[in-house]
């Protein structure tokens, strides 16, 4: 029994269906109307650190390249292998990005370092004048909601039932602790492990489950153009400061430039970050940063139009890491959640991690960084 | 009150002073002043509150303009846009 149909419930239903389970998955709302919806669809391994959560963003982009030739064509998940350049202002930007670069070549990432004179060869728009590069072939893109409703729909052919629009109100346990299934409005739907895919409201779950798990929401406010001809920005693009402010714990209003096109052709400028609870009120002072910024890394934006913005929220844990597994507080409860900006990539990888211990299987990466009782009370 | 003089397309047209370039366009019987990007298919005005963004004309050389929502400014140069209304890139 699986509780949410964004991505990372889709990729779980996905994955347990073809080990062979027989799933369920539950949400309140329609397919990828939360998190997963409000995305950007990046999968990414040039933002993260050397670590567990690299490795996992490793295993999730072969897994990704996977499912886009083994999803059926017509689902169109716009998988875009398009690759990563990271661009450094200036000569510290450039040392630090130069130093996690290095630790993420050791860990197995492909990173070639660009010349300032080379940027202009991947990207013609970039502004001049930048102190260089990393260009990371590895990160690529799909479209979110695309994807998980292909993920969902795969896993149906497979057996899955998905039911939507029907909110789990309580999670059932035995006399012994031990989880039964979920209570909805439409009933009692038994099973004997239910996995927590609720995303920024997995705590949540968590809490009906009788358990804890610190999922905060931290928003985050994208930017969209009118539609511009292909090639105007061809890669993921961002700024080296993107990876401090993913990092940071600060609730107060961070921004850096993250710029990347699309299938259809409006360009998405991202992203800012804040922890302001479930508020969905419009930043002005957001999308300011959000246009001045990517102005300054693609100068021609100046004359394009923002033609819409939208919000949504990440699901954060304060260590930054995904809580993936079975916890141990209460026997059958498993969570697959708190992914923060990650979730779209990580999802396929944290579904093989779930799927692994529902079947007893030997988990492909270490799972015991994403512990989910390893935050104190 | 003395209209105000822009062309479409090289051809001479008048709006009444406050009038949207959309209704400008449709007392001139043109409703078609944009291609799409994929099929180039004729599109005007739709929803005329500037909601739809199928009213999209290239006003002065700059594209992506709602037409319903702009008023004709006098001397205004107005151009079917194709497509994206942006140059391609190279």
């Amino acid at each position: 029994m699986i509780v949410g149909a964004g991505v990372v419930g889709a990729a779980c239903a996905y994955y347990a269906a073809r080990a062979g389970l027989s799933v369920a998955v539950v949400d309140r709302g329609p397919v990828a109307g939360g998190t997963t919806g409000a995305g950007e669809g990046n999968l990414l391994v040039s933002d993260k650190e050397a670590g567990a959560e690299l490795d996992l963003a490793l295993l999730s982009t072969r897994l990704w390249r996977e499912l886009a030739e083994a999803l059926p064509p017509r689902d169109a998940i716009e998988y875009e292998p398009k690759g990563g350049l990271v661009v450094a202002s200036d000569g510290t930007a450039l040392t630090a990005l130069r130093a996690l670069a290095a630790g993420q070549r050791a860990a197995g990432v492909t990173a070639h370092e660009v010349a300032p004179g080379e940027l202009a060869r991947l990207e013609p728009g970039l502004a001049p004048g930048l102190a260089g590069g990393v260009h990371y072939p590895q990160d690529a893109q799909v479209q979110p909601a695309r994807a998980a409703a292909a993920l969902l729909r795969a896993a149906r052919r497979m057996g899955a039932a998905v039911r939507l629009g029907e909110e789990v109100t309580a999670v059932l346990t035995g006399p012994d602790g031990t989880v039964r299934g979920v209570r909805t409005p439409r009933g009692d739907l038994r099973a004997p492990a239910v996995v927590n895919a609720a995303g920024t409201w997995g705590g949540h779950v968590a809490a009906l489950a009788g358990t804890r798990l610190p999922v905060m929401p931290r928003r985050g406010f994208v930017l969209v153009t009118e539609p511009l001809p292909p090639g105007f920005v061809r890669h993921k693009v961002y700024a080296a400061d993107y990876v401090a402010d993913v990092a940071s714990g600060s609730a107060d209003l961070q921004s850096s430039a993250v710029v990347e096109g699309t299938p259809a052709g409006p360009v998405l400028i991202g992203a800012t970050r804040e922890r302001v609870g479930f508020d969905r009120t419009l930043s002005t002072e957001a999308l300011h940063r959000l246009a001045a910024r990517a102005v300054a890394l693609f100068p021609a934006l100046e004359r394009v139009h923002a033609i819409r913005a939208y919000c949504g929220f990440r699901p954060y844990l304060p260590d930054h890491l995904p809580a993936i597994g079975p916890d141990p507080r209460v026997p059958g409860l498993h969570h697959a959640c708190g992914h923060e900006g990650a979730g779209i990539g990580l999802a396929p990888a944290t579904a093989v991690l779930v799927t692994a211990a529902l079947t007893g299987a030997e988990p492909p990466v270490p799972a015991a960084p994403f512990r989910p009782d390893r935050f104190t009370p | 009150m003395t209209p105000h003089r822009f062309t479409f397309d090289g051809t001479p047209l008048t709006a009444v002073p406050g009038q949207t370039l959309a209704a400008a366009l449709w007392a001139a019987g043109i409703t078609s002043w944009r291609t799409t990007r994929h099929r180039r298919a004729p599109r005007g005005a739709f929803c005329f509150i500037g909601t739809c963004h199928d009213c999209l004309a290239t006003v002065n050389g700059r594209p992506n303009q709602r037409a319903c929502l702009l008023p004709v400014r006098p001397g205004d140069t107005v151009t079917t846009q194709e497509g994206t209304g942006h140059d391609p890139v190279r």
